[in-house]
């Protein structure tokens, strides 16, 4: 299995889907020409050519609604934005199109897309350009939401998104581009709904997902190891649907949780798992729930603040050792 | 900023207290333990004790009154240091009417008095309100293993129980029996925790329809009549070696080797499981002025006749003062009540929950009986067992008896 980059994974899974299906195509700004904003379509307009790898204008809502109107009639976008950021902007075609057509219509519409893009913090871009915004995408019915943390997971559920019949909102870690890992050639799937446990333990389960998982869990998970506590990690790499399963099997194990999530906790994706916890795992827990999540500020430039406001190996072991009542 | 004195629970069934008299006046300081108030429940006098460091700064119930468990009795604080101004007495004595609006936590948020749950719980993981904390976890392994939550102390935030606690609390205990008849026997001083027992489908059958018919606790009653010459004897004996046994000395042993032999007297009904005892407790009913209390001798199936009879003076001797602690009169297997000093023949006693038996014990008189066709002269004695019919049937309670009568007739058994 060779070992390759997060945007290659990325790369890999775009070229072989659009070799696969002659339907898929992909379009936002810098695209074709430029290779991508982060350098993920490189090599595909050379390979595909101008008819399927498109640069768009800066338009959000004008290519997002361009992309589901394509998927109305048949084709399979991929629509790159630049960053969830930007995506903001076509929160119109994403919300009042693309997750109710196939309702409005009766079934007799779909809308098979995927919009994809890096969200999370980049490193010093402040406050407009740093969000996670994955919590806005999964309040809505329609939607499927995933947001992969490690290259082979990149790979294999971008497959799957561009293969759904339902729009798929595909959130990148911007941190996490050049990031490596081992990644399966060829047919690589991973199905959206399926968690993974990353590291296996027994004293408590922390729940998160994309970048925070290597940035700070795998971390806190380590040092907390050395305390000798058995920490389960729970990569949930979709956010809806999520892993019911996992997440039941996994506290009715350890008893207790903490959730981990990059974004602010004001009904945060947190929330919602926090909130599936306690109604269907109440008797199986020994502590309260805790979350561990981006404090309640727009983010700072100064890079010690911007530390400051991330989830911290260290905020996420406090977490733990509080749930263990130590 | 200035903390509330709560009057604690110091009984399990306390819902009010009069303070009889404040140790400390306003002004003193205080550390946390000192004894600060005396006050009268239902069952004892019993000390109030300050959980805080601080200045006495106001006594809020005076000395004579009473005041419901949680109410606030004083402040302490800083020297000079404001109180809240709120009511004397935080809740009526009286039930709360409907309208009142149950929610501390919000009333604690929006007045400036500290929030309750931030302190130390005054009893072991009782919130103020009285509500036990446990983790649902902890609560779901207690209540499958039997195990009464209340018992324990818990090492979690505020007292909250806590698996570990649960978990703590069965390796204590025996690894549970296959059946019921096997019960481990305690070892000396070592307190074992009840085991759950399933209820199956026709105790619960018996339980709800025998409820229907006698509600609260359906009890039954059988009786019989014991020759107590031996028991007359080895008393005599005793006194003559110097040593001060009674008949009800006899009869607490008794009872509790004869609960031994009989582990299926030992039993609890709590509704959705049957606590089986391991540790044989017998309260020992002490008529005091104004009422009756049961102080119980721990463990009298292993205690000698003169230690039982030394620990139920003593116990009856500060029962009479109301000196008693709750843990010396609350749990127990199995009750003695004891008439015949009053010159009572025989009679009924009423359950005392959540036990499953009583004894109601008669005089002893020379009686003419006929053995062997004969009519001969024995000291009679008579024993009435009330049981609890949610868990006892009457076949066990006449074996019980039975086995009861023998050690009584013969009790050389008692102290083999």
């Amino acid at each position: 299995m060779a070992e390759i980059a997060y945007r290659e994974a990325l790369n890999q899974a775009l070229a072989e889907e659009m070799q696969r299906d002659p339907r898929v195509f992909l379009m936002g700004e810098e695209v074709a020409r430029y290779n991508g904003a982060y350098k993920v379509s490189q090599g595909l307009l050379d390979r595909f050519g101008s008819a399927r790898v498109v640069d768009t204008p800066i338009s959000e809502l004008g290519f997002a609604g361009l992309g589901v109107g394509a998927a109305m009639v048949g084709l399979r976008p991929v629509i790159e934005m630049m960053t969830w950021n930007f995506a903001i902007l076509a929160m119109d075609q994403i919300v009042n199109n693309a997750a109710k057509l196939r309702h409005m219509s009766g079934g007799q519409l779909r809308c098979p897309i995927v919009f994809r893009g890096p969200g999370g913090a980049g490193g010093r871009l402040s406050s407009q350009h740093s969000q996670a915004l994955e919590a806005n995408y999964v309040h809505f019915p329609g939607l499927k939401v995933v947001a992969p943390g490690t290259p082979a997971d990149a790979k294999g559920l971008l497959k799957s998104a561009i293969r759904d019949e339902n729009p798929v909102i595909f959130i990148e870690g911007e941190l996490l581009y050049g990031t490596r890992g081992e990644v399966p050639e060829g047919e690589h799937v991973v199905p959206i709904g399926l968690a993974e446990v990353k590291r296996a333990g027994t004293d408590v389960t922390i729940i998160t997902w994309s970048r925070m998982l290597t940035a700070c869990v795998l971390p806190a998970a380590e040092a907390l190891a050395a305390q000798s506590v058995s920490a389960e990690v729970i990569d949930l790499r979709s956010l809806r649907p999520f892993d019911q399963e996992a997440i039941s099997r996994s506290v009715k194990k350890t008893n207790r949780v903490v959730i981990v999530e990059e974004g602010w906790g004001f009904a945060g994706v947190g929330a919602h798992l926090a909130d599936f916890i306690q109604r269907e795992l109440f008797d199986e827990l020994d502590a309260p729930v805790l979350r561990v999540h981006g404090l309640d500020v727009n983010m700072a430039y100064a890079a010690n603040l911007e530390r400051a406001i991330q989830p911290s190996a260290e905020r996420i072991t406090q977490a733990v050792q509080q749930v263990l009542y130590r | 900023m200035a903390i509330a004195v709560q009057l604690p629970a110091l009984s399990p069934t306390m819902t009010e207290g009069k303070i009889t008299r404040w140790l400390k006046k306003e002004g003193d300081k205080i550390s946390s333990g000192t004894a600060i108030a005396e006050c009268e429940t239902d069952k004892s006098n019993l000390e109030i004790e300050a959980y805080d460091d601080g200045t006495l700064l106001k006594i809020l119930v005076p000395e004579g009154s009473a005041a419901p468990v949680g109410s606030t009795i004083a402040w302490i604080g800083k020297p000079g240091e404001a109180i809240p101004e709120a009511a004397p007495v935080e809740k009526p004595l009286a039930a709360a009417a409907p309208a009142a609006p149950p929610a501390p936590a919000a009333a604690t948020a929006a007045a400036p008095p500290p929030a309750p749950a931030a302190r130390p719980a005054p009893l072991a993981s009782q919130a103020g309100n009285g509500r036990l904390r446990a983790s649902p976890l902890a609560k779901k392994i207690a209540a499958t293993q039997g195990i009464d939550l209340a018992t324990l102390q818990g090492t979690g935030p505020a007292g909250r129980i806590i698996k570990k606690d649960v978990e703590e609390a069965l390796t204590r205990g025996p690894p549970a029996p296959a059946k019921g008849a096997a019960i481990a026997r305690s070892a000396p001083g070592v307190r074992v925790p009840p085991q759950g027992l399933p209820v199956t489908q026709m105790r619960k059958v018996i339980a709800q329809r025998l409820t229907e018919v006698k509600p609260g606790v359906p009890h039954f009653y059988l009786n019989v009549d014991v020759e107590m010459d031996q028991a007359l004897q080895l008393r005599e004996e005793a006194k003559a070696k110097g040593l001060k046994v009674s008949v009800n000395d006899i009869v607490v042993k008794a009872t509790a080797v004869a609960v031994r032999d009989f582990p299926r007297i030992n039993q609890i009904f709590a509704g959705e499981v049957i606590q089986q005892l391991t540790n044989v407790d017998v309260g020992v009913a002490v008529a005091i002025e104004d009422g009756l209390i049961t102080p119980i001798v721990r463990d009298a199936d292993q205690k000698g006749l003169a230690e039982i009879g030394a620990e139920v003076r003593e116990l009856a001797e500060r029962a009479r003062h109301k000196r008693l602690k709750p843990e010396e009169y609350t749990g127990g297997s199995i009750t003695v009540s004891n008439l015949g000093m009053f010159g009572i023949d025989s009679f009924i006693a009423v359950l005392n929950p959540p036990q499953a038996a009583i004894l109601a014990v008669g005089k002893v008189e020379p009686k003419v009986v006929v053995r062997d066709g004969q009519m001969v002269i024995h000291q009679m004695m008579s024993i009435t067992l009330s049981g609890d019919h949610r868990v006892i049937d009457g076949a066990v309670g006449a074996q019980y008896l039975h086995q009861l009568k023998g050690l009584l007739e013969h009790p050389l058994r008692l102290v083999l």
